[in-house]
């Protein structure tokens, strides 16, 4: 097993390398960077001061490595220093934004928490809804709860959230008035009374996100529960008198769990992409809004570092997943 | 008499593969649905543009005209300069399924190519399958959005601002969405490869190139065409997700994506102009998605028989 999880560790670093110098590269050579949008009134000699200033007239490689550096050392040895209290970055240059010219990561840290509120919670409901209805309709195959299941899921995938969410928009809160159309960042939770308007203002898109992903879990978690209940040891625990509670709960269902726990895994980085578009339509100012604001404004570092770190949990999770699989599966452990 | 003989003849003779395959996809109900529905859209797209023609409105005209509800005139209204929205339906949707059937199969060719090579050459499936690996790792959307961004000016200067759009967005759709159909197609072509004809053929001394176009190729179309159809919800739903994220097609060159995306600012007073682009992507996905599931059953020769 740790055979395993090593091997597969060493392979994710060369792969996390090749994905960097992509992200790097395609933003780092595309036409449109602020360098080309230096007004031409601007004297020559100011410009090139300007474009040293940025460390743009450096060869690319040194660019790039210097680059890694901040990421890999500097921004770590940073956030260690500000737990600890110690001095292991020194006055390191940190990557910084330029649009706000303040350190990139210090902007994700204000805004990962927004994210993470609602879409943590997103994912949570998704599964909540989805286990048990994946578990009713494969217990109940072809029955009436399960074609209805399997339309839901069919809508589920083929909604875009986007038109949900404005679906739930139009609905919800311009015709009913029952929440708020878009999420107040700004609110704080200290009483009751704010934690109803924090669950009120988190109701749509949780629903929005929530909805799509229990469509797609809901399925896994039929399919898994029906290949597993045509089992041999499922008749043998029948034929022993169990009740069909503890056969179906426990037997089945434990079994059953397996893939769909690394199906889990594997959705989380997707849903931060997923987030994006839900962020942006009901204004949660996170990261995927975060992403979208730099783009918008021609904030290359953000951006890099962004979609980097998008990378970065992809890879991450499909270990996590990887690992997973093996650990709670001792058939399928490779070494 | 040669009329009983020839009669009896078809009778016996063993039905065609495709026949079968139609007759267990007419079977699923969804898939039926999905085909028509489909069907109605592309129709209406094609034909939309020669049966309703929009009214020509002069300037003062069309500064009356703004934000009407529905009438005989303007079936579905018009937005807030006076556009006919019933047209400005059509048009989008013809840009939108284009885009869906193009960056489908941009991904299908570069999928099957990689596929086949990685499956057929053992040299190149460690190379292959690893760029497949990190193609997979990508965080797409956010790499789209920064793509579009940052070539949209460039590509729009060369091919004009129509041409443009369409061909950056579909290219990029196209090679960041071809992983699926070459791991598909590898391990289907590392089975087949195995298989006695093929190895016939090779031992009578067939190149390569033959083996691949007459042998293996026609024997992975049934997944790749599974492959297909998904492939083109997929492409149609990223693309509205850029037009939706203001990334994508310009206002005058409008997509489904598109129309919802300008709707959103008048979402309280006019929800109609949302809910029609809306619908319009979510039944043409709904529709392609069921027809890429009775595909599925109707070529599975294992659930055919049943």
């Amino acid at each position: 097993m740790l055979v395993f999880t090593l091997r597969r560790l060493l392979v994710a670093i060369p792969t996390l390398l090749v994905i960097s110098l992509v992200i790097f590269l395609l933003v780092d050579f595309a036409p449109g960077s602020p360098m080309s949008e230096i007004p031409l009134t601007v004297p020559p000699d100011v410009r090139q001061k300007m474009i040293a200033a940025l460390g743009a007239d450096q060869p690319v490689l040194v660019r790039y490595v210097l680059w890694l550096r901040q990421f890999f050392w500097v921004e770590p040895a940073t956030l260690f220093d500000g737990i600890f209290g110690t001095h292991l970055a020194g006055n390191e240059q940190r990557i910084l934004s330029w649009q706000s010219r303040s350190p990139v990561f210090s902007i994700i840290g204000q805004r990962m928490p927004q994210t993470l509120t609602v879409i943590g919670t997103a994912y949570l409901v998704g599964i909540l809804i989805a286990l048990p209805i994946g578990i009713y309709s494969a217990y109940r195959q072809y029955s009436w709860f399960d074609q209805l299941g399997t339309l839901f899921a069919m809508i589920g995938f083929s909604v875009p959230t986007f038109f949900s969410g404005t679906l739930f928009i139009i609905v919800f809160a311009v015709w009913f008035g029952w929440f708020p159309t878009k999420y107040d960042t700004t609110l704080h939770v200290t009483d009751w009374a704010s934690f109803l308007k924090q669950l009120k203002q988190m109701a749509m898109p949780v629903m929005t996100l929530g909805l799509a992903n229990a469509a797609t879990i809901s399925r896994y978690m039929r399919s898994s529960m029906l290949e597993n209940m045509g089992q041999d040891y499922v008749r043998t625990a029948r034929a022993k008198g169990m009740t069909e509670r503890t056969v179906v709960l426990k037997h089945v269902l434990r079994n059953s769990l397996i893939p769909v726990v690394t199906v889990i895994a594997l959705g989380i980085p997707s849903i931060f992409g997923g987030a994006i578009i839900t962020e942006n339509l009901f204004g949660v100012n996170g990261i995927g809004a975060a992403l979208i604001g730099a783009i918008h404004a021609n904030d290359l570092p953000m951006v890099q570092t962004l979609a980097f770190i998008f990378a970065v949990l992809i890879v991450t999770f499909n270990l996590i997943a990887d690992v997973l699989y093996g650990f709670l599966d001792p058939r399928i452990r490779y070494d | 008499m040669t009329d009983l003989r020839a009669a009896a003849q078809a009778s016996t003779r063993p039905e065609s593969q495709w026949r079968a395959i139609w007759q267990q996809f007419r079977t699923h109900k969804g898939a039926a649905f999905g085909l028509v529905v489909l069907a109605i859209l592309i129709l209406a797209v094609l034909i939309g543009p020669f049966v309703w023609h929009p009214a020509k409105l002069t300037v003062v005209e069309a500064i009356k005209s703004k934000n009407l509800g529905p009438t005989w005139r303007f079936p579905l209204g018009t937005d807030q300069i006076g556009r006919d929205m019933l047209g400005r339906m059509i048009q989008a949707g013809k840009v939108s399924l284009a885009v869906g059937f193009v960056a489908m199969l941009i991904a299908l060719t570069f999928g099957t190519t990689i596929g086949i090579l990685a499956g057929y050459f053992k040299r190149l499936d460690g190379p292959l399958m690893r760029l497949t690996d990190i193609f997979l790792s990508l965080p797409l959307i956010p790499l789209l959005l920064v793509l579009v961004m940052l070539f949209r000016d460039n590509v729009a200067g060369i091919l004009g601002p129509e041409l443009g759009a369409f061909t950056l967005i579909v290219f990029a759709i196209g090679i960041t969405s071809w992983m699926q159909a070459a791991r598909i197609v590898r391990g289907e072509v590392l089975a087949l490869k195995e298989r006695e004809y093929v190895i016939a053929s090779r031992s009578i001394g067939a190149p390569a190139r033959r083996i691949i176009l007459r042998h293996i190729l026609p024997n992975v179309i049934s997944p790749v065409m599974v492959a297909a159809t998904l492939g083109i919800a997929d492409a149609i739903i990223t693309e509205s997700v850029l037009s939706f994220l203001g990334l994508g097609f310009p206002p005058d060159f409008p997509t489904w994506g598109r129309l919802l995306f300008d709707g959103l600012s008048y979402l309280q007073l006019y929800p109609e102009r949302v809910i029609w682009p809306g619908l319009a992507i979510s039944l043409t996905v709904l529709s392609v998605n069921y027809i890429g599931d009775g595909l599925r059953d109707a070529l599975d020769p294992r659930i055919r028989g049943r």
